[in-house]
This record gives structure tokens, C-alpha cells and sequence, in this order.
């Protein structure tokens, strides 16, 4: 099914034919193909990726369609928006539709500064005609049974914008809370969660009769600029109105097939209770904590680093386990063509321990 | 249904203990697999099911008692169990549109300073209008209440107060008039220490649940950390009110959660430690 693609900004990209026979093997699918999306192996949910690979491991193949990914963002914002920027991108390259809500920007500015998708593999470059095994001439140069998860996910040079052409490809529905004016602040949640609805009916997003995925990209919620209190006073009035709005979006997510990522700044939230109920009420939940302008950024252990990765919650849909991740202390750096996650302080191998392994750590653990 | 725990628990499909109110609770943990176990048990106990599955889709209950062996779907046209999708409900609440015919149970999500009153009648028109009227083709064992969960009625307005009560009037009808089971699932996240003089709304509603049951599940994490193969550790402590005084018994088990099932040891004696 995913053919490795070589031309992205092209219309009309010609497949190459696969079988060389006429045999057709008659399959009854219940699985619905989707470009840009793949059956998880663990549970045979359908996963998309985030954009990120690494984050796409973490998440256990990726987000589950149907599913919120809350981020708690980092002190100053930027790598949680950055990671929001990925999902939106890779839903432009997938053709998927998108939904962008924000307060502070406009959301066509989060969209306009993207990354340009950047392929990891070759192009294909015209072959000698084969002459013996010309039967195969046809058939593109890798072929495996797992060739779908080698081309999950896309990778990203966040030095360029995308191009106007693949940008304007995606159909992209916004929502920029000052031109929705609302008299009371828990308007704005529900105005929102109608909007979506209406984009949801509209586009034809139902579980039954669709053939696209809907990306949901929802930025900084919980800020003083949606008109909530949240994370400016100890008491919040309306203490209920995110988690009401959650609890919504969860409903509409679940009966149909989009996926939403949220960014909540989770800093300012005094209230930890609040901050559980609200990580309960999205399935899964990642929160970033960078070491921008904190002692840690002179640290040599964390030198390679931009900052910590903690997960907070793994969802377990439509099973009794969850895949838990095997490291609890991650951390995160931010490259020009890559974002990656890795574990932070990994375990001295202690097959192949010797003298000046040792001499190592203990110089190491010096410096603490 | 998991086979380990009804032997700790002394239940089985055949024999279990009537008028029970069974509270589930977790700390910074997730006690929902134990909702799976009391759904799975009741269903083949053959007992007349109501099912308030307020945070997730029918399809995940559905998949995974699937893999417990008890078939959802069969459950409802058969007509022993009731389920009601509160999340399925309570968009047509949450976003009004003129022609809407839908359940008024999740009707306090409008103004959830009235109260859980609108929950609690859908409760019992379903629970009062099976005893009376036409006689049911099958006959069904006594009445079982589950909720999962009463904390994301706290997250979406109501008081405690309100959660409280309705508990209460459940219990009141469910128990003591139609001699059946309520099983019930609260969830906190705090630490015990922390007292919020203002909030803790979790915290209360734990304490006050505890009084009202006659049996509760406690799930936590290990206190020692992380651990791959033991997933936490859980305390059941019965609360039997007998003649004079009251006897509470308490006991201690590590579970680990796989595909199908849970397994539950005594602490220390995990597979992957022997």
C-alpha cells in the first residue's frame, strides 16, 4: 500500500503497477486504507504518525485515530508548538484534513512557517532495462511485507518553509478565537467544540462513510486568552470548563475518525488535581520541560540535550494492558532535520565493563 | 472475570454475596481493569446489568470483555444488560440542535450546580420498570449497578455533595430495596499527606464512598517505583457491619495486568521474582 513516494509536490502521482499477473486475491478488509496510516501491530487499532519517529515509538507506533495527545508545554513554548507544527505537517504531506484552533496566533501563521518535507531514501533514478528478469522491470525496487513501516512518518528540515503548492494542497479549516467573540469565557470552549462539529458533519468525518483522516491541532488551551482562569488564580471560578470541553472532544473524537493533539501550559496550572483530571480525561499524555534559561543548560550531563521528556499517561483502548515505556527518564534534542527522544542516562552495558569504562563513570559521577 | 481474584474475593458466578456496595479506587494509578472483572462476573452470573460507562465508547468495553469471553452486544439484544454511553449522550447536551430525542440522563451537564437528580432517574425508571410491568421472557438474577466512574462527575461540575448523594440514592435503591449490587469506580490523584483545605473534591469523595460500601479495592503503584512486571499493588478490605461492632479485614496483593487477564500474588512471590 505505500509505495515509496518520491514526487510529494506533484498533483497526480502515477503508480507504478504492481502485479504482473491477473490474479486477484480476494480479501474481505475490514480495514479501512487511509494514506498515512497504518494498523498497529499490538491491537490492530489504526495509528498515523505525529511527525516525529521517535515520538511515534514512544506513543507505541503512533497516535490511535480517535485519541487526544496532550502536551504539556515547556516553559517558554517553543518545542511544544514546534512538535504541533510537525503533526500539522504531516498531516499537509498525507493529505490528511486539518483543524487549527488558536487564541494567540493565527492559526494560518502556524501553518505557514512549516518544515519542508525532506524524503530519506533516493530518488528514483532510471533504470537499465533488465534483460533477463524483465518480468520484474515493473515493480519498484524494494519490496517487503513491512515495507509500510519503513515509510510511516516523514522527516523534516525546519530551517525551509513548505512550499506554497503542497501547503495550499490541504484543506485546512481554522479557527482563531478573537474573530468568534463571546460574552462569557465558557463560550468560548463550546464555540469551539461546535465548530468542530459542524467540520466534522460537514466533511463527512463519520466512522461510517469516510475515507479521510481529520488532524485537530489545538494550541495553548487552558491560557488566559481563551478566557479562562485556569492558570491565573489558586481557584478558578469555572474550574470545570476545559475538562468539560475535554470530556466533549473526547465524545466527537471517539465517533469519528480524527485525531486531536492539545497543548496545555501546564506551568502555570497551580491546581495539580486539576492538571490529573484533566491528563485523565486525554488518552495519551507527554509533558515537555526544556532547560532553556535553568541551571540545567550548563550541565554536562544534559549537553547533548534540549530538554526532558516525561510521559505522563499511555492510553489502553479496547484492551486490558497498556504498553508502558521501558525508560522513565527521556530527553528530547531539537536538530535541523530531526527531533529525536532518547533515554538520558543509559545503563552502563555490563556485559562489556572494563577498567576504562569504569574510570569513566566514576569521573562522571564526580562531577555531581 | 479473573479467576485469582474471585478466589480472593470468595465470589463466584454462582455463589456471591447480594446487596453488596463494592467501591473501586486508585491513586496515581488505574483501577479500571477491575471494572472489566465485576462486568464480566455479573453477565455470567446471569444478573440484569445497568452499566453508566461515562468515559469510554461502548466499542471498548465491548472489545475487551470480548477477550474476558462475554459478549456485549448479546448482553443488550438479550436485554440483561443496560448500557448507557455517556459520551454519545452527552453531545446532544453539550451542543444543542432543535430536533433532539435523546436520554435525558446526562441532562445535568447544562447546569451542573442542580445536581445528579436527572442521572439518578434514568437509574431508576430502568431499574423499577424491569420489576413491574409485562414479565420478561428470561429471568434474570438480582440487579447490578456499575458506574465507571463517578470522578469525571467531579471533572464536569457536579459537587461532591451531589456525588455523594447520588451514590447514596443508588445504594438506598439498588441495595437495600432490589437486594442487588452496586459496584463503583472513584478515582484520585493526590497524595494521601496533601490536605487542600479548599479542594481535595476527590479526596472527599473517596472518604465519604468509604463509609457507604461493605467492600473496597484500593489500586496503587508500588511504593518502592516502577516496575515492568508488577504493575502496582492492591488492598481489599472488607467492611462487613455484623450485629454489634463492625469487623474490617484487610488484605495486600501485587497484580500485574496482561492481555487477558490479571494476576494477583501475595507480595514478593511474582514470576518474575521466583
Amino acid at each position: 500500500m505505500a509505495a515509496p513516494v518520491s514526487t510529494v509536490g506533484k498533483p497526480s502521482t502515477e503508480r507504478s503497477p504492481f502485479n504482473t499477473t491477473s490474479f486477484q486475491k480476494k480479501t474481505r478488509t475490514k480495514l479501512i486504507s487511509i494514506p498515512g496510516t497504518r494498523p498497529s501491530v499490538q491491537n490492530g487499532q489504526l495509528l498515523v504518525s505525529t511527525g516525529v519517529t521517535s515520538l511515534d515509538y514512544l506513543l507505541g507506533g503512533g497516535l490511535a485515530v480517535g485519541t487526544v495527545l496532550l502536551i504539556e508545554e515547556d516553559r517558554y513554548d517553543s518545542y511544544s508548538r514546534m512538535i504541533l507544527k510537525y503533526f500539522l505537517a504531516e498531516g499537509v504531506v498525507c493529505r490528511h484534513e486539518l483543524f487549527v484552533a488558536a487564541a494567540q496566533d493565527n492559526p494560518d501563521d502556524i501553518l505557514q512557517v512549516g518544515e519542508e518535507p525532506r524524503l530519506s531514501c533516493e530518488p528514483q533514478d532510471s533504470l537499465d532495462a533488465m534483460k533477463i528478469a524483465w518480468r520484474y522491470q515493473n515493480l519498484p525496487k524494494v519490496q517487503s511485507a513491512l515495507a509500510s513501516s519503513s515509510r510511516f512518518g516523514h522527516y523534516y528540515d525546519v530551517s525551509k518553509t513548505m512550499e506554497p503548492e503542497i501547503r495550499q494542497a490541504a484543506k485546512c479549516h481554522c479557527f482563531y478565537l478573537p474573530e468568534h467573540p463571546t460574552h462569557t469565557m465558557l463560550e468560548s470552549y463550546s464555540a469551539l467544540l461546535k465548530s468542530l462539529q459542524e467540520v466534522i458533519n460537514r466533511e463527512g468525518f463519520d466512522v461510517t462513510k469516510s475515507r479521510n483522516i481529520l488532524r485537530i491541532g489545538l494550541h495553548s488551551l487552558g491560557s488566559a486568552l481563551w478566557g479562562d482562569d485556569l492558570s491565573c488564580h489558586d481557584n478558578p471560578r469555572n474550574g470545570h470548563a476545559l475538562t468539560t470541553f475535554l470530556y466533549g472532544l473526547r465524545a466527537l473524537l471517539r465517533s469519528s475518525l480524527s485525531v486531536a493533539v492539545v497543548t496545555v501550559p501546564s506551568h502555570l496550572i497551580q491546581d495539580r488535581a486539576l492538571m490529573g483530571s484533566i491528563t485523565r480525561l486525554c488518552d495519551n499524555a507527554i509533558a515537555l520541560e526544556s532547560f532553556k534559561g535553568s541551571e540545567r543548560e550548563t550541565n554536562p550531563l544534559y549537553k547533548d540535550y534540549h530538554g526532558l521528556l516525561h510521559v505522563r499517561q499511555v492510553p489502553h483502548l479496547n484492551c486490558l494492558a497498556s504498553k508502558l515505556p521501558d525508560h522513565k527518564d527521556l530527553a528530547f534534542k531539537l536538530k535541523r532535520k530531526q527531533f529525536t527522544i532518547e533515554v538520558s542516562c543509559p545503563q552502563p552495558s555490563v556485559t562489556n565493563i572494563n577498567k576504562a569504562t569504569l574510570t569513566n563513570i566514576f569521573a562522571l559521577s564526580e562531577t555531581f | 472475570m479473573f479467576t485469582e481474584l474471585n478466589s480472593i474475593l470468595n465470589t463466584t458466578p454462582d455463589s456471591f454475596t447480594q446487596g453488596d456496595f463494592i467501591l473501586l479506587s486508585d491513586r496515581q494509578s488505574d483501577a479500571s481493569f477491575l471494572i472489566h472483572h465485576f462486568l464480566s462476573l455479573y453477565l455470567r452470573a446471569r444478573c440484569k446489568v445497568w452499566f453508566l460507562g461515562l468515559v469510554q465508547s461502548f466499542n471498548h468495553y465491548s472489545a475487551i470483555s470480548q477477550r474476558l469471553g462475554v459478549s456485549l452486544t448479546q448482553a443488550k439484544e438479550k436485554g440483561q444488560l443496560v448500557f448507557l454511553e455517556g459520551l454519545n449522550e452527552s453531545l446532544s447536551v453539550l451542543i444543542p440542535r432543535e430536533a433532539d430525542t435523546g436520554s435525558e440522563a446526562m441532562g445535568f451537564l447544562r447546569d451542573p450546580a442542580v445536581g445528579l437528580k436527572s442521572l439518578y432517574e434514568f437509574v431508576r425508571t430502568s431499574a423499577t420498570s424491569s420489576g413491574g410491568g409485562e414479565p420478561e421472557p428470561e429471568e434474570w438474577g438480582p440487579p447490578v449497578l456499575l458506574v465507571d466512574d463517578l470522578s469525571v462527575l467531579l471533572s464536569l461540575g457536579a459537587s461532591v455533595g451531589a456525588v455523594l448523594d447520588f451514590s447514596h440514592y443508588c445504594r438506598a435503591t439498588v441495595c437495600s430495596q432490589l437486594q442487588g449490587n452496586v459496584v463503583m469506580l472513584a478515582r484520585c490523584d493526590g497524595e494521601e499527606e496533601e490536605e487542600d483545605g479548599d479542594d481535595g473534591g476527590s479526596e472527599r469523595l473517596l472518604r465519604g464512598l468509604t463509609h457507604q460500601c461493605s467492600l473496597t479495592l484500593h489500586v496503587q503503584g508500588l511504593p518502592t517505583g516502577y516496575c515492568r512486571d508488577i504493575h502496582g499493588q492492591v488492598e481489599v478490605c472488607w467492611r462487613r457491619r455484623r450485629g454489634d461492632g463492625r469487623c474490617t479485614q484487610k488484605k495486600l496483593f501485587q497484580y500485574k495486568v496482561h492481555d487477558k487477564g490479571a494476576s494477583f500474588f501475595a507480595p514478593g512471590t511474582s514470576s518474575a521474582v521466583l
